[in-house]
C-alpha cells in the first residue's frame, strides 16, 4: 500500500482527551505523516468535512444537532469510521446527563437550580445547535467499522488499531484493547 | 369429633328436595355475568318469586359459569320433567319476567331465550366443567349430589396409594397449566420420594391476560379440586396441601375457604378422613398477582412467605420442594379432572381426546368472535371448530387473521393451520403452546408487532428481576419493537431483535424468560412482512 | 482434608479433568484452569444462577446451562467455549451495561471491576441495546460505605454474604423486573440500618463500584471477593491464620 491514506478526526461530544491521547503517540505521528494525509481534524482550519476520506476517527457522543449533522455528513463521506474512546462508544460522560430528563431539564438544572445568580436560561438558538433529546453513543446514528474503546484509548491502543487500519486491515483478537475506562 | 358424612344420604336428600319444584330457575353468578349485571337481575328474580306467591314452586339457585359469558348474565329455566330453556342478557326487567311470565304463566319470554344445543354448547365435553352452572357453588350438598368425593370415597376405601397413580398414569392425563408434563410420572416421582412430610400444592395462580379457566373452577366447583387435591395427597403420601390462588380471585379463596370448612366439618377433609387413617389438610394460600409465581419454585417461595423468585433446578419439587420438603404441584384444572378419572376410569378418560392428549382442555374464548366465554372440548378438536362453529367466526364485516394460545408464553395461528388439532403436540409444532387455555382471536384489524409489544410489555412487567436475559432482555426486545411499531426502527433492529430472542429464550432461568419470546418469533414467523413493512432507513430516524 | 474426596473424572473442552464429588462444573473447570466468566458466583456463598454468564454447552443435551448449578457427573461432556456460548455472553453483558449507569472513567472500581473485566473477557467493544438510563439516588448515609445503584448489577452477593456468612441479613432485593433495587433493611437509608454490623463483606464482595468506601475516588477502589472462601475455609479447618503469615 504505497498510496497515501486520507485521514481525518473528528470532535463531537467529548473532552477531547483521546485527541490528546491520540498526540501522545509521540514520534509514531512522524511515521503516520509518511503514510496519511490529516485532511479534517479539529487541529485544523477546515471547515467542510472532505469528500473521499479513507479513515476517521470520531471522538465524542452524538449530543446535539451539530454532531448528528456532522456523523450523517462523515459517514457518507469516509471509507471506515472508528468510535474513538469512550463517549463514542459509549455516550459516557456526555451522556450522564440522560438520567437527568430532556434538554429543557437539563438546562433548568445548568442555568437555574445549580447557580446562585439565576440568569436564567440563555437564549441563544440558533447559535448554539440544539440538544439532542438524548446523548448517544454514535453507532445509534450511523454505522460504526470499528470500536475503540477508553478514556481516553492509550497511545498505544490507538497506535495499534491505527496500523492496522492502514494495513486496510480491522484489529482483531484485541484482548484488553477494548478495556471501557 | 362429628361423625363422617353418608354421601349417598345426602345426596339423595337434596335430590328430594328439589323434587319439590315444578320450577327451578339457575342463575349464573359467576364474575363474568355479575359484572355484566346478574346481581341485580337474580335480586328481581328473588323479589318477583316472592311478589307473585311462587316461592314453593320456584326453586332459585345461584350457580356458577354456564360458559357463554358475552351473552350473559345468563339464566337456566327447568321445568320438573319437562324441557329446560336458557335465557341471555338477562337484566333485572328481564328477570321479573321470566318469574312471571315463564314460571308463573307458561310463557317464554322469546326474545331473550338462547338455544343452548347450537354448536357452542353441542361441542363441548364437560368434565372439569361438569358442575358448573349446575351446582350452586357454596353449599357441599349441591356438589355432592352431583357426586362430590364419590371419588375421594372410592379411593381411600377401595385403593391403595399405588393404584391411584397407576390409574392417573394410565388416563394419559397431562398438566394443564401448559407444559402438559405427565401428570402420573409426577405424582409417581413424589411418592417415591424419601420424607415424612410431603406437600401437594394446587397451582390457582392463573396469570394470563384473559384467561379465567381455573378461576371458574375455583370459583364454580370448589369442591372438585379439593377433592381432587385430596386424592393427589393420599396417592403421594401427603398429609398437607396447599392451594394457592391469586390475590386478584378474590370470589374463588372465600369459596375455597368456605368449601374446606365445610368439607372439615363433614370429615371430607381433617384427622381421619371418612372413617379411615387418611389425614389431610389444605390451607389456601393467598399469592400477590404476580405472573411469575405460576412457576412452581417462586410459587413455593411464595407459600413460605418470601419473595417470589424462581430457584434453579434440580433439585425438583418432588426431591426438595416445599419448606425443604418433597413437594408436588399440580395445575387447578388438572386436579379437577382427577375426581372423574378415579370415578370412571382411566380407560374412560382415555375414550376422551387423542392418543397423545386424552381428556379435555378448557378454553377462554376470546377476542373478535360471536361468542365468548369459557368452553370445554375435547382435544383433537380442530380450531376451526372451536372458532368457526363455536365462537360463531369473526363478527361480519371483519376477517379472520389469527389465533393467539397459551397467552405470553405462547404463539399465534394464522388462517393456513386452523384444520390443526388442539393437542399438545401439533400446538407446539405451530411454535405455539396449548399453555393454560387462553385463546384469543384476532381479525385484520390487529397488527402483529402490536400484539407482541403487547405481550412483551406484559412480560417485562411480570419478570421478577433475578436473571439478566430476562430482567434486562425483556425491555430491549419491547424497545425494539416499540421502536418498530412506531416507525423508529431498521433492518438493524430486526435483525438486534431477532438475536436478543434466542438469547432470552436460551439462557433465561425460568420458564417466563425462557418463553417470553414466544410471541415475537412466532408473529415473526408467520407475519414477518408486517415487521418489514415498519421498517424505515436510519437516516430517516430523528434522533 | 481435601485430598481425601472422592474424585470423578469428566471432560472440558476435549480435555479429561477430576472433579470432586458435588462439585460444580464451574469450580472444577476453574480449578483446572479453565475460565468461565462469572458474576453471581462467588465460591463460598450459596449459588444464585441469575448472571447467566457461567454458561456452557453440556454436549450430550445440546443445551446451555450455567456452568454454577450444574453438578459435575461422571464422563460429563463440556464446552466451555464456542462460537454461540461467546455470543450469548456477550448479549447478556450488553444487556447489563444497557441497563444501568455503568460509567466506567468516572467509576471508583475502573480498573478494578469484574463487570469491566467480564466485557474484556468475552470481547464486548460496544453496547448495540439503548441505553436505558435509569434514575437512581445513591445512598451516602452510612458513615464507612456508599451504596451506590447506578452500577448494581443485582448479583446478590452482598445479599447472600452478609446473611450467609455475617448473619445479619441487612440487603435484599425489592422490586421487580427492572423496578428491582438493592435494599437495606427494608428500604431504609443504609445508615440507619441498625443491623448493618460496619463488617464491609458486602463491600468487599461487590463485583462492580455499586458497594464502596466513603472517600475513594476514581479506580481507588479495590474488592476482595476471595475473601469469602478463606472464611468459610478458616471456619471449617479453625485455620484462621493463613499459612505462611507468621514468615514476614
Amino acid at each position: 500500500m504505497s498510496e497515501r491514506l486520507r485521514l481525518a478526526t473528528v470532535w463531537l461530544g467529548g473532552c477531547s482527551g483521546c485527541h490528546m491521547s491520540f498526540l501522545d503517540m509521540d514520534e509514531f505521528l512522524f511515521d503516520l505523516a509518511d503514510r496519511a494525509d490529516l485532511v479534517y481534524s479539529p487541529i485544523m482550519d477546515v471547515k467542510e468535512f472532505p469528500e473521499g476520506v479513507d479513515l476517521t476517527l470520531v471522538e465524542g457522543a452524538v449530543a446535539n444537532r451539530d454532531n448528528l449533522e456532522l456523523a450523517r455528513d462523515l459517514r457518507a463521506k469516509s471509507a471506515r469510521v472508528v468510535s474513538f474512546g469512550d463517549c463514542a462508544v459509549s455516550g459516557n460522560v456526555t451522556a450522564m446527563r440522560n438520567p437527568l430528563g430532556d434538554p429543557l431539564a437539563i438546562l433548568e438544572r445548568v442555568y437555574v437550580d445549580a447557580v446562585d445568580r439565576d440568569g436564567g436560561i440563555p437564549d441563544v438558538a440558533p447559535i448554539v445547535p440544539g440538544l439532542l433529546a438524548q446523548v448517544l453513543p454514535l453507532h445509534n446514528v450511523i454505522d460504526v467499522d470499528v470500536y475503540l474503546p477508553g478514556c481516553p484509548p492509550p497511545a498505544d491502543r490507538i497506535r495499534s488499531a491505527v496500523t492496522a487500519l492502514l494495513e486496510g486491515a480491522l484489529p482483531r483478537d484485541r484482548g484488553e484493547d477494548i478495556r471501557f475506562g | 369429633m362429628a361423625t363422617p358424612i353418608d354421601l349417598h344420604e345426602v345426596a339423595i336428600r337434596e335430590l328430594e328436595t328439589r323434587s319439590r319444584y315444578p320450577w327451578r330457575i339457575k342463575a349464573c353468578a359467576s364474575t363474568a355475568c355479575q359484572s355484566a349485571g346478574a346481581g341485580p337481575a337474580y335480586s328481581a328474580m328473588e323479589r318477583e318469586i316472592s311478589n307473585s306467591g311462587q316461592t314453593q314452586t320456584v326453586q332459585l339457585v345461584p350457580t356458577g359459569c354456564m360458559g357463554l359469558c358475552s351473552r350473559g348474565p345468563l339464566v337456566r329455566v327447568l321445568e320438573r320433567g319437562g324441557d329446560e330453556t336458557m335465557y341471555q342478557h338477562v337484566d333485572a326487567e328481564i328477570g321479573s319476567d321470566i318469574v312471571k311470565s315463564h314460571t308463573g304463566q307458561r310463557i317464554p319470554i322469546q326474545s331473550n331465550v338462547l338455544d343452548h344445543h347450537g354448536p357452542f354448547f353441542a361441542e363441548q365435553r364437560r368434565v372439569v366443567l361438569a358442575n358448573a352452572g349446575i351446582i350452586d357453588p357454596d353449599r357441599l350438598e349441591s356438589a355432592v349430589a352431583h357426586g362430590a368425593y364419590l371419588a375421594l370415597e372410592k379411593a381411600i376405601t377401595t385403593m391403595t396409594p399405588d393404584q391411584v397413580v397407576e390409574e392417573v398414569r394410565a388416563s394419559g392425563l397431562r398438566g394443564r397449566g401448559g407444559a402438559g408434563y405427565p401428570t402420573g410420572t409426577k405424582w409417581s416421582l413424589l411418592a417415591g420420594a424419601a420424607g415424612d412430610q410431603k406437600y401437594v400444592i394446587a397451582n390457582g395462580d392463573e396469570g394470563d391476560p384473559g384467561a379465567y379457566m381455573d378461576r371458574t373452577v375455583m370459583e364454580d366447583d370448589p369442591h372438585r379440586v379439593i377433592e381432587g387435591l385430596a386424592i393427589a395427597a393420599y396417592a403421594t403420601g401427603a398429609n398437607r396441601g396447599y392451594i394457592y390462588v391469586r390475590a386478584e380471585y378474590p370470589k374463588a379463596v372465600e369459596r375455597l375457604d368456605r368449601a374446606i370448612r365445610s368439607a372439615r366439618r363433614n370429615r371430607l377433609l381433617g384427622r381421619r378422613i371418612l372413617e379411615t387413617d387418611f389425614t389431610f389438610e389444605i390451607e389456601v394460600r393467598i399469592g400477590a398477582g404476580a405472573f411469575v409465581c405460576g412457576e412452581e419454585t417462586a410459587l413455593m417461595a411464595s407459600i413460605e412467605g418470601k419473595r417470589g423468585m424462581p430457584k434453579l433446578r434440580p433439585p425438583y419439587p418432588t426431591e426438595r420442594g416445599l419448606f425443604g420438603n418433597p413437594s408436588m404441584i399440580n395445575n387447578v384444572e388438572t386436579l379437577a379432572n382427577i375426581p372423574a378419572i378415579i370415578d370412571r376410569g382411566s380407560e374412560w378418560f382415555r375414550s376422551i381426546g387423542t392418543e397423545g392428549s386424552p381428556g379435555t382442555k378448557v378454553f377462554a374464548l376470546a377476542g373478535k368472535l360471536e361468542n365468548t366465554g369459557l368452553i370445554e372440548v375435547p382435544m383433537g378438536i380442530s380450531l376451526r371448530t372451536i372458532i368457526d362453529d363455536m365462537g360463531g367466526g369473526v363478527p361480519s364485516g371483519g376477517a379472520f387473521k389469527a389465533a393467539q394460545t397459551g397467552g405470553p408464553s405462547g404463539g399465534c395461528i394464522p388462517e393456513q393451520f386452523l384444520d390443526t388439532p388442539v393437542d399438545y403436540a401439533s400446538l407446539s409444532e405451530l411454535g405455539s403452546i396449548m399453555g393454560s387455555g387462553g385463546l384469543i382471536v384476532m381479525d385484520d384489524t390487529v397488527s402483529m408487532p402490536e400484539v407482541a409489544r403487547f405481550f412483551m410489555e406484559f412480560c417485562m412487567d411480570e419478570s421478577c428481576g433475578k436473571c439478566v436475559p430476562c430482567r434486562a432482555g425483556t425491555v430491549q426486545i419491547h424497545g425494539l419493537l416499540d421502536k418498530i411499531c412506531t416507525g423508529r426502527g431498521t433492518a438493524g433492529d430486526l435483525a438486534l431483535l431477532e438475536e436478543l430472542c434466542v438469547v432470552v429464550r436460551e439462557t433465561s432461568l425460568c420458564g417466563l424468560g425462557q418463553s417470553a419470546p414466544n410471541p415475537v418469533v412466532s408473529t415473526l414467523h408467520y407475519f414477518r412482512p408486517e415487521y418489514e413493512e415498519l421498517l424505515v432507513d436510519r437516516e430517516a430516524v430523528d434522533a | 482434608m481435601r485430598e481425601r474426596r472422592k474424585t470423578i473424572e469428566f471432560v472440558v473442552d476435549d480435555t479429561e479433568v477430576d472433579a470432586y464429588e458435588g462439585e460444580s462444573v464451574l469450580q472444577a473447570a476453574r480449578r483446572h484452569g479453565f475460565t468461565i466468566p462469572a458474576l453471581c458466583y462467588v465460591e463460598g456463598l450459596s449459588v444464585w444462577g441469575a448472571c447467566r454468564l457461567c454458561v456452557v454447552e453440556l454436549a450430550e443435551q445440546h443445551q446451555l446451562r450455567p456452568a454454577c448449578a450444574v453438578t459435575v457427573e461422571e464422563d460429563m461432556e463440556v464446552i466451555t467455549d464456542s462460537e454461540a456460548i461467546r455470543r450469548h455472553r456477550r448479549t447478556v453483558l450488553e444487556l447489563l451495561f444497557a441497563e444501568g449507569n455503568h460509567v466506567c472513567a468516572v467509576c471508583v472500581s475502573n480498573g478494578a471491576c469484574e463487570l469491566q473485566d467480564a466485557a474484556v473477557a468475552v470481547g464486548m467493544d460496544h453496547v448495540r441495546f439503548d441505553y436505558q438510563a435509569p434514575v437512581r439516588t445513591i445512598d451516602a448515609s452510612h458513615p464507612k460505605y456508599v451504596s451506590d445503584p447506578n452500577r448494581c448489577i443485582l448479583c446478590t452477593r452482598c445479599v447472600r454474604v452478609c446473611d450467609e456468612i455475617e448473619g445479619a441479613h441487612v440487603w435484599d432485593i425489592a422490586g421487580r423486573g427492572r423496578g428491582a433495587r438493592l435494599v437495606a433493611e427494608m428500604g431504609k437509608p443504609w445508615g440507619e440500618a441498625m443491623s448493618c454490623t460496619w463488617c464491609g463483606k458486602c463491600v468487599a464482595t461487590c463485583p462492580t463500584g455499586a458497594l464502596f468506601y466513603q472517600g475513594r475516588a476514581v479506580g481507588e477502589m479495590r474488592h476482595e471477593p476471595d475473601m469469602v472462601a478463606r472464611l468459610v475455609a478458616a471456619r471449617r479447618d479453625h485455620q484462621w491464620i493463613a499459612p505462611g503469615a507468621h514468615d514476614e
